[in-house]
Formats: structure tokens, sequence, C-alpha cells
């Protein structure tokens, strides 16, 4: 299977605060990996260099190298912008743009960067909004705000938006913490409907849930990866005590 | 007297304290307001508003140049100040995260408490003689913008902090540019705040007296021209308080309470225009909707 994103020898930084240290891992091409480990071991952190995110925050510093498609996104000659339409991003609160409507939120990234063909645009409402699952539920109220409907809606409101700038990959940084079951049900299934056209990577705390959606699991512990496998092998036969200490509760 | 019951009247007394501190704040506020209205509009009339100053107490004065004036120096220090003072704010919002910004938000803050004399000397020191401009519109215009800026700049700042920085990321994360993030996204989220930051800016200056004397000094004649001296409504008021004419001194609070109503107006205007837009963008996303709808 091919690898869509890798990274190699990656830190992360805030500050003096080494975040993120040495990790090597390959994200497999159209699949679900999830990325598990107690809070603040790193995780969000590693999503966020794999989009170039992490340099936003102030004081924030990477080095080594992650590549997607075999290019280092971090050499000179790449675009942080241009990365970010290629590896989409979803965060743990839902964030729809509260000044712009269902329809506006979706096309935001293609309007926000010039796009004025209506057609275009209505056609990528459409089929971004049905790619979420969320077509049905909001069709007859586009106009309305972003954050006029509920949690779960709003979250994939903005997979929707995520999904309308086109990408190749789509990170999720634990995307179901804000949402009760049923929406977490939901947006379980819609991931598992992308994978097809998608390569996702998922930070989650829920372990039953990257047990559920994920092909692949990678556990995190201090800012290292522990190890990294199919996720049938993590749960039920991990070769670290530390995972299956972590993933049978007995920890610390 | 048990524990719960003194606990009762500690709080009474605390928020009847905050009570009559706010009506001793507010007893000056009204005694001004009532009395520039109830001595200034008696000398409001048609003449008074069109008619020219001359400063002599005969019938047939009016203040109509000094509301021009102040009209015009208002106009020219915003479109000097507002967009210098916005960008300011943005740089140090966005981008400043490093020793330059801090250094711009600290003379900023010294530059918003300097006295607006001393801002009025630097503008005689560079307009009037430095470009030999002599006293006019223009280098009024100046020394009000520079006493802007730095209100302008420090509102703007804290209304792009106020905007969650999940917007800003949300945006970023989408592939939007940094700068088109800043301008369709962190503008329009904080345009309230710019805005109120902007009025507040422009009803400072409206009212600013000490640097006019320096710059656009005074006239009693209608003038248009930047490089002419002007009157304002300030320096109306100033030179007719020190008259010994009653019918100056009538004229003075006439121009007082002009000022207020100009500023009012202005403030209430923009606020209603401000509402006016979001009414028409909502009307825009309805004709998508239908767009849609017809679609299906």
């Amino acid at each position: 299977m091919d690898d869509k994103i890798v990274t190699k020898g990656l830190n992360a930084y805030f500050g003096d605060v080494h975040a993120v240290k040495g990790i090597d891992i390959r994200i497999p091409k159209n699949a679900i990996t999830a990325i598990i480990g107690p809070s603040g071991c790193g995780k969000s952190t590693l999503i966020r260099c794999m989009n170039r995110m992490h340099e936003v925050v102030r004081g924030a510093r990477v080095t080594g190298e992650v590549l997607l498609d075999g290019r280092d996104i971090y050499g000179s000659q790449m675009d942080p912008v241009l990365v970010r339409t290629k590896v989409g991003m979803v965060f743990q609160k839902p964030n729809p743009f509260p000044t712009m409507s269902i329809y506006d939120n979706v096309v935001a990234g293609m309007r926000l960067n010039g796009e004025k063909d209506w057609k275009r645009l209505d056609a990528t409402v459409e089929r971004s909004l049905k790619l979420a699952a969320l077509w049905d539920e909001v069709k007859h109220q586009l106009d309305a705000s972003g954050v006029s409907i509920s949690g779960g809606q709003q979250q994939r409101l903005c997979i929707a938006r995520a999904l309308a700038v086109q990408p190749e990959a789509l990170l999720l940084d634990e995307p179901c913490s804000a949402l009760d079951p049923i929406a977490t049900a939901k947006i379980e299934d819609l991931l598992f409907d992308l994978k097809d056209k998608y390569t996702i990577v998922i930070v989650t705390h829920n372990m039953q849930q990257a047990a559920r959606v994920a092909d692949f699991t990678a556990f995190m512990y201090m800012g290292e990866l522990i190890e990294f496998g199919v996720t049938k092998k993590i749960f039920e036969n991990p070769d670290k005590e530390l995972t299956e200490k972590y993933i049978t509760g007995r920890f610390g | 007297m048990n524990t719960y019951e003194y606990r009762k009247l500690k709080n009474t007394l605390a928020s009847g304290l905050a009570l009559a501190c706010v009506i001793l704040a507010l007893i000056p506020l009204v005694y001004i307001l009532a009395g520039v209205v109830m001595k200034g509009a008696p000398a409001l009339s048609w003449e008074f508003l069109t008619n020219r100053t001359v400063g002599t107490g005969e019938p047939g004065e009016g203040i109509g140049n000094a509301i021009v004036g102040t009209l015009l120096l208002v106009f020219y220090a915003s479109m000097i100040g507002l967009p210098v003072g916005i960008l300011t704010g943005i740089y140090v919002s966005e981008y400043g995260n490093n020793k330059f910004g801090t250094a711009v938000r600290f003379f900023n803050d010294v530059l918003a408490n300097f006295p607006s004399i001393v801002v009025g000397l630097l503008a005689y020191a560079l307009v009037v003689a430095y470009l030999n401009v002599g006293f006019s519109l223009i280098a009024g215009s100046v020394a009000l913008s520079i006493i802007m800026i730095p209100i302008v700049a420090n509102t703007t700042e804290e209304a792009l902090r106020m905007v969650p920085n999940s917007l800003r990321e949300g945006a970023l994360a989408l592939g939007v540019a940094r700068w088109r993030t800043v301008l369709k996204v962190m503008l329009v989220s904080g345009r309230a705040g710019i805005v109120t930051g902007a009025l507040l800016a422009i009803a400072r200056i409206a009212g600013e007296t000490a640097p006019l004397l320096l710059t656009a000094f005074y006239s009693s004649y209608w003038s248009f021209s930047p490089t002419e001296p002007i009157a304002s409504l300030p320096l109306t008021i100033f030179r007719n308080y020190n008259s010994p004419s009653e019918v100056l001194l009538q004229q003075a609070w006439g121009a007082a309470l002009v000022l207020i109503i100009i500023v009012l107006t202005l403030n209430i205007g923009v606020r209603l225009f401000m509402r006016q837009k979001t009414k028409k963008s909502k009307a825009v996303k309805m004709r998508w909707m239908t767009r849609l709808s017809r679609r299906d």
C-alpha cells in the first residue's frame, strides 16, 4: 500500500517545550489512521505539522521532514498555503464562520481565494454537503447562519468546508470530543465513507472510536511514537508493554 | 445579627455605594448636556447655521464657515488617520508578535496619552514651518490625524484580538492566504469594534481645540482651500467665549450644541449604515437560496 504522508525525524517545539520528538511515521493512502495517547502527548501537534498549521502558533518551530507524496512540505519551494489546500483540517471544537451562512461556510475556502463563478460554487456546496452527509438536513436553510445548527451538524459543516477545497488528505483533531454519541456515530460513518477517496488521520481520546473506525493506529506517549500498526494488532496484541497498559486502562 | 444577615447587609451596602457613584458620575454629564441645550438652543436659526462668523457681535452672524471647517478638518484627518491607524492595528495584532510589534504597541500607548497641544506643535513645526504651507486646513488635519492614529490603532488591535483564534485557524487551514484571512475573516468579524474605535476617534478630534490653534488657525471667512487657514467649531467657541459680548457668548453655546449634534449624528448614522449593510448581505444570501431551491 502507498504511503500518503511520511514523516522523517520530525521534531516540533513550542518555544523551549519539545512537544514532538523525532517521529517517523508512514500514513497509508486511502485509509483511516488513528493517533491515540494521553493528553499532552503531542498527538495534535503531530498532525498540525502535517499541514503546516503548527507554525501558526507563536514561538512554534519544526525540524525534520514531512513528505506528502514524496515531496517535503517544509521544503524551501513549498508554499504553506498550497500545502493546506492539499491537506485539510477539522478542529476539536466546531468552528464555522459565524458571520457567514451555511452556503458561504462550505465555499469559504473558494470564495476567500477569489472564486466568483456561481455555478461552480453552487455545485461545490451541494457536492461537499452530500459528501459530509449534511445536505438533506440543511438544504432548505443554506442561508441560515453557520452557527445556527447543532454542534454535530456544525462539525459536519466544517468537514464539508474542508472537503470543498478538494484536499487529498484530511486531518481531524479530536473531531467528536464536543459531540454526543449520536452525532459521533454520524461522523464515524462519514469517515468510513470518505476513506475510499481521502487519506484520513484522526486524533482521538476515545479508544473505542479508534478501534471502530481506524485501519491503523499509532500510540504516542510524551512526544514519542511508541507503537504503530494495524488497529487490530495494536488493540489485541501490542508489542510494547506501555501500549498494552494504556489500552487496558492500567496506566501510570 | 447572624452571619447570613451580616453578609446580606454588606452586599446591599456595596451595591448601593456602586449605584451612588454611578449617579455621581452622571450628574456632570447631564448638567453639561442640559446646559448646552438650554443655552445653545435659543441661538439656533437658519441664519446662524449658514452665515459666516464675523466676530463683532452684530446681528446676522453665524457659524456656517466653522461648521464646514470642522467637517473638512475631520474628513481630511480621517482620510489620513483611519487607514494608517487601522493598518497599524492589523500589523500589531496579526504580524506584531516580535520586538518591533511590541515597540509599536508601546509608542502607540505613549502617543495616545500625548498632550494634544504638543501634537499641534509637531504639526506646526512639520507642516506650517518646515514644509512652509503656513496655517492651513491641511496642517490642522495632519495634527488631528496624529491624535487619531493611536486611538484607532489600539481599538483595531483590541477588536482583532477579540476574534476567536479558531476562526483564524479555520480560514488558514482551508488554504486561505494570511492577508486574505485578515481581510475577509478577521476584519469582518471584528468590524463592530473597529467602527466603534473610528467613531470614538472622530468624536475626539471633532472637539480638539489646542492643536488647531497652532495649525489650522482661524478664519472669519468661507474657506475650502487645503492651504488656507480655516475656521472650526471648537475655536469659534473658544474665541467667542473670551469676548465680552453677550451675543457672541450665546453663539458659543450654539456652536457647542451644533458640535455635539454633529458628533451624535455621525455616530448614529454610521451605526445605522452598518446595520443596513448586514441586512443587505442577508438579502444576497436569500437570492442564492432561491436559486438553489429552484434547481431542485
